[in-house]
This record gives C-alpha cells, sequence and structure tokens, in this order.
C-alpha cells in the first residue's frame, strides 16, 4: 500500500493539516503517517508520498486542493503546479547538515523500531559500555555549548553534576521556548521525541541522576501530546525505568506544565517554577548544578543542547566538534522566521553568514519588500542591519558586536518596521515578562516605555533618548538576570543602526 | 469548555488532593483547575493552602504571578493573537487592531455578552507561518482579520 504523509508538527497543523489528512484517508483509505516537519514552513502542510524513486513532496496542500491532487495522480507521484519533485533533493533541505534533526520528518514520531532503525539509541547503546566519566569527557571533547542561549560549555556542566555528592540528582530539560522567533523545540519534540528521551537518558548515566522533568510551555499542546505518547512508548519499549535497556541504571521522564510565563525559561526560575511557586529568579550561586530542583544537584539543558548528545555519544565527541568554526562548535538548527518567504528550520555548521540563512535559504522578505534588519536570538537578541549580514554565525563573532547568537532564531523585517517602535517593544515585553525581584528591570523597564511612548509621539528626541539610554545603563549594570540585563541589547541596536527612525518626530 | 458536573465540589477536591506531594504540586493543581473550570475560583484558595501547607497569600501569589491562570471565566470562544516579534514582522498589529475593532473589546477583554475573549500570546512557536492565532485551543497560521467575521457577525444576529 502507498505510504503517505501529513506532518503533525504544529506549523503544519495551523495550516491545516488536520483536515487534509482526514480528507486523504476518506478518499484513498489510506490512513496518512503522521510525521514530524521538514522544516519548510512555507510549504505546510507538506504531503509526501512514498515512491520507488523516493518520497515526493507536494504542498502547500490545502483541504481543497486534495481531492484534485488524488485524481491527477498524486498518489503515484506524479507532476503537478503543487509537486517538488523527491523531498531529499530540494535545495532548502540538501544544502543543509543535519545532525540533530537527521530523522525529523522522516520518521513516524512515535515509532521506537522506526527510530532504532534510523540510527536512534546508538548513543545510549555506546553510553551504556561507558563510565559515567567517559561519557561526561565525550561530551566535554564535543565543545558542546548550551543551546538556550548562554552557550556555557556542556561537559563542565555535567562534570560538575556528576562530582557532586547526593542522594538524589535531577536532570531538567529546559522545553519553555519563549523567544519569538524560535521553534527548534518545538519541532523536534513533535517530529523526533524519543531523541530527546534518548539524550536526558544519557545524560542521566553520566551524572548519575535518575529523575528527570521536561519543563515544558503551555503554547505547545501539539508538542505535549506528542512527548506524553513518546514517554509512555519509552517505558514500554525499556527506554525508561528502573532498568534503563538492561543497564541496570534508573532513568524516570515526566513532563510538566507551565502557565505562560516568559520568565520561566531562565533556570532558577524554572527551577521555582517546578517547584510550584512563583518563577521568581533566583540569586547565583548556589549553581543549580550543585543546588537545583529541591536543593539537589541538577543539570539543566536547553531541549536542543540534550539533542545533541545522542549524536555526540554514537558518532565521538570529536565528529561534532569537527563541524562549525573556533569555539562555537558542532550544528545549530537556526529558525528563520517573520518577514522571510521560505521561512524554516535550518540546520547548518556554525560559520554559515546570517546572509546565507536569511537569503539563501530564506529567498528574502515573504512582502517582496527590502529587507530592514534581522533581530538575532530572541526578544533580548540584537536588530542586526542589512550591512552586516556577511557575519558568520558565530558566539564569538556576535558577541563583538554585543549582539549574541542565542537558540538560534532569525526574525526577517522589510523597510516598513518601525525600530523605534521596536525598542518600545523591548520594554514592553520586559515589563510584562519582569519576575519583579530586582528594581531596574520592574521599574526601568516600565520607565523605558514611557519614554518611547513620549519620543514616539513627537517629543524631543534628545531628552528622551537621554533618560533612555540612561535607563539602559542601569538595566545592564543592575540587573540579576539577563531578563534586565539584556533588554537594552535590541534597544541599543535599534538605537545605533537605525538612529534616523528615532528622530522622526523631531523633523515632523 | 469547562462543563457542569453534577458534582463540581468534589471534583475539585479530587483535582487538588491528586497532587498532594507531587513535585510542583501546587502548579499542577492550578494547571488542573485552570483546564477544568476555565478559571480559578477564589473560594479554592483556603482549600489549596491547607492542601499544600502554604499560606494563603502564598496561593495567591503563584496564581497571579502566571498569565494562564485567570480570576474570572473566560467568554465561550477564546481567541489569542501572537503579540511577539516574528509575528510583528508580518502584521500581527494590524491584525489584532482588526480584531478589536471588529469584536469591540479590548485584548484581554470579554463581550459583555460573554461569547468571545480576545488575549494577548507571546509566541505559539509558529513564527515562520505568523500572523499566528490560537482559537478555542486550535492553532492557526498565517492569519487575516477575517477570522474574526464569523464572531463578530454572531454577536450582531
Ligand atoms: C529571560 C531568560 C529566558 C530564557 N529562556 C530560555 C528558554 O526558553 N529556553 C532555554 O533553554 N533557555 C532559556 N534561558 C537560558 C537558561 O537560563 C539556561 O541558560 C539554559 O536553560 C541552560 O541550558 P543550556 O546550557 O542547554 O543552554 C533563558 C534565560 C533568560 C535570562
Ligand atoms: S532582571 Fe528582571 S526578570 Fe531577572 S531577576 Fe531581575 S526582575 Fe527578575
Amino acid at each position: 500500500m502507498t505510504k503517505i504523509y501529513v506532518p503533525l508538527d504544529s506549523s503544519a497543523v495551523a495550516m491545516g493539516a488536520d483536515e487534509v489528512a482526514a480528507k486523504i484517508e476518506a478518499i484513498t483509505g489510506i490512513a496518512p503517517v503522521r510525521n514530524g516537519s521538514r522544516g519548510m514552513a512555507w510549504l505546510e502542510p507538506l504531503v509526501e508520498v512514498e515512491t520507488p524513486k523516493g518520497r515526493v513532496a507536494y504542498g502547500p496542500v490545502t483541504l481543497d486542493d486534495v481531492a484534485g491532487l488524488i485524481r491527477d495522480g498524486m498518489m503515484e507521484g506524479r507532476a503537478h503546479a503543487l509537486c517538488h519533485g523527491l523531498t531529499e533533493e530540494l535545495p532548502f533541505l540538501a544544502r543543509q547538515e543535519r545532525l540533530t534533526f537527521a530523522r525529523c520528518g522522516i520518521t513516524n514520531p512515535l515509532s521506537m523500531d522506526e527510530y532504532a532503525s534510523h540510527g536512534g539509541l546508538d548513543g545510549i547503546q555506546k553510553a551504556i559500555g561507558m563510565s559515567a566519566e567517559a561519557i561526561c569527557d565525550e561530551v566535554m571533547t564535543s565543545g558542546l555549548r548550551g543551546r538556550g542561549g548562554a552557550a556555557f560549555p556542556a561537559g563542565i556542566k555535567w562534570n560538575t553534576v556528576r562530582g557532586a555528592d547526593a542522594d538524589q540528582k535531577y536532570i531538567v530539560c529546559n522545553a519553555d521556548e519563549g523567544d519569538s522567533g524560535t521553534f527548534a523545540d518545538r519541532m523536534i519534540m513533535e517530529g523526533d521525541p524519543l531523541l530527546l528521551i534518548e539524550g536526558m537518558a544519557i545524560a542521566g548515566l553520566g551524572t548519575g541522576a535518575t529523575k528527570g522533568y521536561i519543563y515544558l510551555r503551555s503554547e505547545y499542546p501539539v508538542a505535549k501530546r506528542v512527548l506524553t505518547a513518546a514517554i509512555d512508548r519509552a517505558y514500554w519499549k525499556g527506554l525508561l525505568g528502573n532498568d534503563v535497556l538492561g543497564s541496570g541504571k534508573a532513568f524516570h521522564l515526566e513532563v510538566f506544565m507551565g502557565a505562560g510565563a516568559y520568565i520561566c525559561g531562565e533556570e532558577t526560575s524554572l527551577l521555582e517554577s517546578l517547584e510550584g511557586k512563583r518563577g521568581q529568579v533566583r540569586a547565583k550561586p548556589p549553581l543549580p548544578a550543585l543546588e537545583g530542583l529541591m536543593a539537589k544537584p541538577t543539570l539543566v539543558h536547553n531541549v536542543i543542547s540534550l539533542c545533541a548528545v545522542p549524536t555526540i555519544l554514537a558518532k565521538g565527541g570529536e565528529f561534532y566538534r569537527d563541524h562549525g568554526m573556533g569555539r562555537s562548535t558542532g550544528t545549530m538548527p537556526f529558525q528563520i522566521a517573520g518577514n522571510v518567504a521560505c521561512g524554516g528550520l535550518v540546520e547548518k555548521a556554525f560559520g554559515v553568514t546570517l546572509g546565507e540563512l536569511v537569503n539563501g535559504f530564506g529567498g528574502g522578505t515573504r512582502s517582496g519588500r527590502p529587507i530592514k534588519a534581522a533581530q538575532v536570538g530572541g526578544p533580548l537578541g540584537a536588530y542586526i542591519p542589512l550591512d552586516k549580514f556577511d557575519m558568520p554565525m558565530d558566539y564569538e563573532t556576535f558577541a563583538k558586536i554585543g549582539a549574541g547568537v542565542g537558540h538560534g532564531g532569525i526574525v526577517v523585517f522589510d523597510d516598513t518596521a518601525d525600530m523605534a517602535e521596536q525598542a518600545k517593544y523591548a520594554f514592553d515585553f520586559c515589563a510584562h515578562e519582569s519576575c519583579g525581584k530586582c528594581t531596574p528591570c520592574r521599574i526601568g523597564a516600565v520607565r523605558g516605555s514611557e519614554e518611547m511612548a513620549k519620543l514616539i509621539a513627537g517629543g524631543d528626541a534628545t531628552t528622551h533618548l537621554t533618560l533612555v539610554e540612561d535607563l539602559c545603563e542601569v538595566m545592564e549594570d543592575g540587573s540579576l538576570c539577563a531578563m534586565g540585563g539584556m533588554t537594552p541589547v535590541p534597544v541599543k541596536s535599534a538605537l545605533d543602526y537605525f538612529p534616523e527612525d528615532f528622530l522622526k518626530g523631531d523633523k515632523g | 469548555m469547562a462543563e457542569n458536573t453534577s458534582q463540581p465540589r468534589r471534583m475539585n477536591d479530587d483535582l487538588i488532593t491528586a497532587h498532594v506531594g507531587e513535585t510542583g504540586g501546587l502548579m499542577r493543581a492550578l494547571n488542573a483547575l485552570q483546564q477544568h473550570d476555565g478559571y480559578i475560583d477564589a473560594a479554592l484558595v483556603p482549600k489549596l493552602a491547607k492542601a499544600f501547607n502554604i499560606t494563603k497569600a502564598e496561593v495567591k501569589g503563584v496564581i497571579s504571578f502566571y498569565d494562564d491562570f485567570t480570576k474570572a471565566p473566560k467568554g465561550k470562544h477564546v481567541i489569542r493573537i501572537c503579540q511577539a516579534e516574528a509575528c510583528q514582522a508580518v502584521g500581527s498589529r494590524g491584525l489584532t487592531a482588526a480584531a478589536i475593532e471588529k469584536l469591540g473589546i479590548g485584548l484581554g477583554e470579554t463581550t459583555p455578552d460573554g461569547r468571545v475573549t480576545v488575549e494577548a500570546v507571546y509566541c505559539l512557536g509558529l513564527c515562520a507561518s505568523g500572523p499566528a492565532a490560537m482559537v478555542d485551543g486550535q492553532l492557526k497560521g498565517r492569519v487575516s482579520a477575517h477570522l474574526f467575521d464569523a464572531y463578530a457577525e454572531e454577536g450582531e444576529a
């Protein structure tokens, strides 16, 4: 029987994939496999049909297209206006270096057999034969740095947790993915959830932790459903439980739901929330690696960091380290979002330029207008002007201009964007999401927004901008965490690179 | 939406006690109550405090910290429109303005007849398919202002 694929990924479902899948089944009698997304959001729902030559892609397929596509021979992989040929040969995919997302969109996310036959479980099988120290060494060798934003070397953290003496240790996966413009965590949790489970189980073996939590944001209902089902499968197949794949070691895992607070992505706020409290940021030290969840040693990692681990164990830390540039080793799933023609997920080794991602992969703006800027690294990231698009995606290169790679989100804006409005929004967002623990952030953000509002309404630019710059300095120096401390990054980049947008009131 | 069960009190008690002793039990209980009732009834605060052995003030502090926990029931339909940068870049400000105009209510408000609530949401992870929204739990990508017509017209009829 012909195999047909319709993604269950949120980006496909939001464009009608569930209805498309139901209609295909109604007409053909074949229930489509609900796979993950290939990461080409502009083609979703992307329907694929298996043919002797390989999988043929059709998209974006709407409910109204289904009957016609089937009549015109979609089930045999025939040509059609919506047909893009073999999926694997699509340039957007063929030019990527997919290590972490190697299976995403290809396999059935909930099939352990398909997972294993496509290289899954190789990492944990190796890890089971290694000492905890050797596992941590492998992670250290890989040069992996945290993908959640702070880019801290993972190996150091693993060793700290491993070395801590305690009756209970935890692995906590940070799946709060609150940055606008990012969806890599969501996509892998929906498209290859067993990879995250394997990565967390390996982290358990490497550090001596026997219990894990995935702290998932409530805005991700599909990920919740898929992850929960995958955890059930993993218990059933022995990847989780009291004796992980015959290793004699236990690892238990569950999903814990957040409740709509961006600040809970900050790791100590997350731990408070996981303990059932207000998500108020904790002062460090103590480091979560020594005193984290319930004051026990806790390894907190972003989803993508943990998902890199099975590859690192399976193929070796050196293999992973051989990708990338300088101290930015390995690959990063960059997410091209906002006003972009061909948005989606591009996994590439570090070193690819911003321009290659936005123009080479993304094909410029969706509106067809000229690009004005791209905000890189989420709401606390800088607005990068077009003349800096030749910058390689590399932690150090970005740090040099006061910007960051963050979680790899790139939000494209066309020339209609008003950078004064964007600067005001940065303050508004901080005001809305501040945990309230420190004054520079709690009050500074509100004051910043007020000053920007006055400036936008036509007030004297010099007066208001002097105050804004002062506020930025106080927030940078006096905030406990990066929420307050880095809100000035988007504000100052907007001001530095697009001063004309802040002086309109004066002219008019 | 929350159904009126024959024994709502009993049900709420169960939703609370089920999570006592669990890691993050209060968050779990609040999420369960919000999902079941559509809001967190202030009358449950003393019960929650007792069950989790904390003060009423602490319970209220947790409820008020999280956007998902609401103190009053929402409308029959809940439309959440993403307000974050990736959606701003593809017109979410205009889309939000259109919703406000068509429905006659601001963000965070419910129509007087209790039919529709419009809310801000900060990122649904549909950043390459914006502007994005969630309607009664269903994700919507590349949303246009037509989305709101059905809800606006229903009101006029
Ligand atoms: C305001 C704020 C929000 C954050 N949001 C997230 C998030 O959504 N996901 C994430 O993985 N890390 C987030 N982080 C970073 C975490 O604090 C922490 O560095 C990370 O979870 C560690 O994992 P990693 O080493 O794998 O990156 C945030 C930090 C701050 C200051
Ligand atoms: S900077 Fe803001 S979010 Fe961070 S601890 Fe201070 S008040 Fe809380």
